[in-house]
């Protein structure tokens, strides 16, 4: 099985370990994670307005080619992945935005919310199976106390996102079981880290992503996991927790596939 | 042509104001059959009632048009009249100028216009009016009432007093409903038990009452009067004539992990059962489900306890059939499934309760015999937080299990609530997080005052947006202090929702086999909301409790009694008079095809073989339509379905209908 | 200016007028303590047309778009759109733009990705 991806802007840069590790870990599960060409960076948060146009266009090329390609779009990082998931929503629902998105991107067949778009936690638990997955797990990551950490991005608006219940979601959990560790409870896990408040109001995402990582750090967490690019800055430098490792999910999946 | 008298009606300024009435009587006196034709400002009164007998003798008058309010007001009314006056009643239209045109309308233009257009059809129609004479039916006099909590309980003990017998049906092992469930009652603080059980007790002994527990209504025939049901009896599995109730058998069967439904899941209980102490009837139950015996075969141990020998693994449900004149819905509610509301961390924490759930820890039979305790780790809880309208007053919410309407019992139970902690255990602290504070009710808000200057309950207006269990099993509680403008975090041991109430989900099917309305809610829908709130639409068909919609213990009681009463005014009369505008077939037309049988709602339609030889032709045997005029409820669904036009509705006749579009088109 | 309240409401796609005042969503806001007017607040201004204070208040850019107050809103009034239709209102305008790129180089770090900047640059600058 083929997927189309948008790896987004933070993979190819500051966030290569997510992107790298989930890479060679689909190629162990037997399906490829296909580049969208000449991909453009998604804006990295949700315009909601109903009036912003253009700056939901470069989600609806990603969408338009991966339709055109005939695959389902695979996305990783949480902030692409709600972007344009949501933007997906709105062309499938707004006829305002329909309309004024294809007069301006003139594709040869206007965009109407076709595809098909997939976070790669997804593509693990709904398309190969998490029974799968755990059939590949050759390293084991026994007696590990791992604490989830989904964010904001990944769950919220439920009704858009239709990941997983956003107040109690237990896909990043099952996947902690799936590689066989053992999964951490903790009330912070679906509360925002802070996110680019880091940049304009620094104590924001320091007290946010405290809170976190000591929500985690107590229920007897050893590592934190994550999706977001954004969040494992935040809990790394902005947490004051520095004896706590925080890790990209897919790190751990190539690590129990034996391939770290 | 007939002689047709005009009646124009200004209903004070509610027609008036935008139907210029003098202006409508006029024109429509012009009409060609019209010899008379009046307006007055309430037609309806006993002074605009002689004027329309007056006018049907002074001008001899043949059919009468009344243009007033929705005939579903005063059809009734101005049939008697004219009837007073020695014309038959069904010799009299109704054209509907209020509901369907001045309430509707602004333009008194446009709204004048309209009124004489719908006046002008009514005129076509009674052209064409026959004159009917309505049949009548015996009234079987006995009430079946659906439901056996505090509102089937009521109105069934009002209508055994007043002499009728009286049927309860109770799908539970048990009657008393959620009130056995209750610890006190507010705003008084009596215990709910013991203001219950006396009339269970009652209920069982009354001899013109029968229980039929751990049954339900099966099929729903016939109207008012003369309903048949059928009642499915669910195996118990032990003989109701033969149990003692002594509790050997739920002692020593061996099943113990049941969860118990009594205290909502909160304790387990055998598979043999009585469902509390003071159950009515006091018979015990096999749990089908969970017996060893009916599920392996083997065991057989309550069975060889049972000095009775009432124990019968082969016991089989049976079907009861019996007829009834009239039925009563009391069916109840229920909290709805919080699972939803996962940011409250109901699923996460065993210390989050819902207020019914917390009302079985407060209960001296409950799961902690009444002790306040946590039961996470049996611990006192030194801090509680209630938090009001979950799932109440949503609206397009991502929760999408909550409910528009106001529940309208949980302020006050909560206001109960912190009274009884704060008045058994003044160590605790309490809060509770409200929205608004709805306390209309006779001595409701005084009580609620006294939970906040007596007893020292801290109210804060606002809501909780989360509540976080933390490691030291505490439950942060963040929330917003309006009135303050802060957000402010309660460091809790317990958290107790007020989730909202719901139909109970046995309503829905219930009012499909009644032919009774409901709301998009499934609340039975009221035959009037203001004026008939006891009566569903459907004739014979009561309503008590709950059911109709949401409502306290007092407002429970009050409605039952009053439903009662309908329900004693029904029996006592011998026979009701029918409906004469019944479907009738032309034999003639009529080809036998049953596409008429296949949509009548009411099983009123047969067929019989019927001989139509002459002399001549030879012999002719055809199958033709038969309506059961007793039965028939003159809906017209056969009048449509009919392909060859031989149904008809007698006073909705298909001439008279296009008589009337005629009339409008014109 | 009272046009503002429109081209809120337009912006936004939200009724203010579906709010009860429960307050649910300034109890979730995770931004809550660092705003001057808070979740609950946006919802009543906007409804009273009192654009122009929260227009000139810093609690515009202190919403962090996590969408609890979406998510737990009992009557699905969206407060976050309100938030992000008055920034617009604001850094729409010529020179508004509460980001500047001059800043950049002062702000970030080795391990900053830019994916925060990205994020920010669309929350504060047009």
């Amino acid at each position: 099985m083929t997927y189309s991806y948008f790896p987004g802007c933070t993979l190819k840069t500051k966030a290569k370990d997510l992107d790298h590790y989930a890479r060679i870990s689909a190629q162990a599960l037997g399906f490829t994670l296909e580049e969208i060409p000449d991909w453009q960076c998604c804006g990295g948060v949700y315009p909601m307005a109903k009036n912003e146009i253009a700056t939901k266009l470069s989600s609806i090329r990603t969408l338009a080619k991966a339709r055109d390609m005939g695959m389902p779009l695979v996305t990783l990082c949480s902030a692409c992945h709600n972007v344009i998931k949501q933007v997906n929503h709105d062309m499938q629902s707004d006829e305002n935005i329909v309309l004024k998105a294809n007069n301006y991107l003139k594709l040869d067949t206007p965009y109407q919310g076709e595809t098909e778009v997939l976070h790669y936690l997804e593509v693990l638990r709904d398309k190969v199976g998490f029974d799968e997955v755990k059939k590949k797990v050759v390293n084991p990551l026994k007696g590990k106390k791992i604490a989830a950490y989904y964010g904001c991005l990944l769950l919220r608006p439920g009704k858009t996102m239709q990941m997983d219940n956003p107040e109690n979601p237990k896909i990043l959990e099952d996947f902690i079981r799936v590689i066989g560790a053992e999964p951490v409870l903790y009330p912070m896990r679906n509360e925002c880290c802070g996110g680019y408040l880091t940049l304009d109001k620094k104590s924001v995402a320091e007290s946010r992503s405290n809170q976190v990582m000591t929500s985690a750090a107590e229920n007897g967490a050893e590592m934190v996991i994550t999706a977001c690019p954004l969040c494992l800055y935040n809990l790394q430098k902005n947490s004051g927790v520095s004896d706590l490792p925080v890790v990209y999910f897919t790190e751990l999946l190539a690590e129990a596939f034996g391939l770290k | 042509m007939r002689r047709i008298g005009v009646f124009v009606c200004h209903c004070g300024t509610n027609i008036a104001a935008t139907v210029d009435v003098k202006t409508v009587a006029e024109t429509l006196g012009k009409e060609p059959a019209v010899v008379f034709s009046t307006d007055y400002p309430y037609m309806c009164s006993e002074a605009g009632q002689n004027i329309i007998k007056d006018a049907i003798k002074e001008h001899k008058l043949e059919g009468v048009v009344v243009c007033s309010c929705s005939p579903r007001m005063h059809e009734a009314t101005f049939r008697k009249t004219v009837a007073a006056a020695g014309l038959n009643p069904y010799m009299l239209e109704v054209a509907n100028i209020r509901e369907q045109c001045s309430w509707i309308h602004k333009d008194i233009a446009e709204a004048t216009a309209k009124a004489i257009v719908l006046g002008r059809a009514a005129i076509a129609k009674v052209q064409l009016n026959a004159p009917l004479t309505a049949g009548e039916s015996p009234v079987t006099k006995r009430a079946l009432v659906i439901g056996g909590g505090i509102a089937g309980i009521q109105t069934a003990l009002d209508i055994a007093e007043a002499g009728y017998p009286v049927d309860i049906v109770e799908k539970e092992p048990t009657i008393g409903g959620k009130m056995t469930q209750i610890d006190k009652t507010f705003p008084t603080l009596d215990c709910s038990s013991c203001i219950l059980t006396p009339k269970m007790v009652e209920c069982a002994q009354n001899e013109n009452i029968t229980i039929y527990s751990y049954s339900e209504v099966e099929e729903v025939t016939g109207f008012v009067g003369n309903f048949s049901v059928k009642i499915r009896r669910k195996a118990r599995y032990v003989d109701e004539d033969k149990c003692t109730g002594c509790g050997a058998c739920t002692e020593k069967c061996p099943v113990k992990n049941v969860p118990d439904a009594y205290n909502l899941g909160l304790s387990n209980r055998h598979a043999a059962y009585i469902p509390f102490a003071q159950a009515i009837p006091n018979v015990a139950v096999l749990d089908a489900e969970h017996c060893i015996k009916l599920t392996k075969g083997k065991c057989g141990l309550c069975s060889k306890v049972c000095s009775a020998g009432a124990i019968d693994y082969e016991q089989k449900e049976t079907i009861v059939e019996q007829q009834y004149g009239a039925i009563v819905a009391a069916t109840g509610y229920n909290p709805i499934n919080i699972d939803g509301y996962d940011e409250f961390a109901y699923s996460q924490s065993k210390d989050v309760l819902t207020s019914l759930e917390f009302e079985r820890i407060l209960k001296a039979d409950g799961p902690t015999e009444g002790h306040l305790q946590r039961l996470s780790d049996g611990k006192q809880p030194k801090t509680i937080v209630f938090v009001q309208c979950v799932g109440s007053r949503e609206s397009g919410s991502t929760h999408g299990c909550g409910k528009e309407y106001c529940s309208k019992i949980c302020c006050m139970y909560t206001a109960k609530h912190a009274i009884l902690c704060r008045e058994k255990y003044p160590d605790t602290d309490v809060y509770v997080f409200y929205i608004d504070v709805r306390t209309p009710g006779k001595n409701y808000d005084e009580f609620y005052r006294r939970a906040v200057e007596q007893y020292g309950v801290h109210y804060i207006k606002g809501m909780v947006g989360k509540v976080a269990p933390q490691a030291d099993s505490t439950l942060d509680v963040q929330a917003s202090d309006l009135i303050a403008n802060e957000q402010l975090h309660v460091k809790a041991d317990m958290v107790v929702l007020a989730a909202a109430i719901e139909a109970d989900k046995t309503a829905r099917p219930l009012a499909t086999m009644l032919t009774a309305s409901m709301d998009t809610n499934d609340f039975f829908t009221e035959a009037h909301a203001k004026l008939r709130p006891v009566e569903s639409p459907t004739a014979g068909v009561f309503l008590s409790g709950v059911c109709q919609g949401p409502k306290d213990i007092p407002e429970t009681v009050a409605q039952a009694g009053a439903a009662a009463s309908k329900v004693i005014g029904l029996l006592a009369k011998d026979k009701l008079t029918g409906n004469p505008c019944v479907a009738h077939s032309n034999e003639l037309k009529c080809n036998g095809c049953s596409s008429c049988a296949n949509v009548c709602p009411y099983g009123a339609i047969t067929y019989e073989e019927k001989d139509f030889s002459r002399r001549r032709d030879g012999s002719m045997i055809r199958r033709v339509t038969s309506v059961n005029e007793a039965v028939c409820q003159g809906c017209g669904a056969c009048t449509v379905a009919c392909p060859s036009g031989a149904m008809d509705l007698k006073g909705f006749a298909t001439s008279q209908i296009m008589a009337e579009v005629d009339a409008i088109c014109k | 200016m009272a046009d503002y309240k429109e081209l809120v409401l337009t912006t936004s796609g939200v009724n203010p007028l579906k709010c009860m005042r429960c307050g649910k969503c300034s109890g979730t806001c995770p931004s809550y303590d660092a705003m001057e007017y808070h979740p609950h607040q946006f919802v009543y201004m906007v409804e009273k047309g009192e654009i122009e204070k929260l227009m000139a208040s810093k609690s515009i850019y202190t919403c962090l778009s996590c969408f609890a107050c979406v998510e737990r809103c009992p009557r699905d009034v969206e407060p976050a759109k309100l938030v992000e239709a008055v920034r617009l209102a604001v850094i729409r305008q010529q020179g508004q733009n509460h980001l500047k790129s001059e800043q950049i180089p002062d702000l970030i770090d080795d391990d900053l990705p830019q994916q925060a900047i990205v994020s920010a640059f669309r929350k504060y600058s047009k």
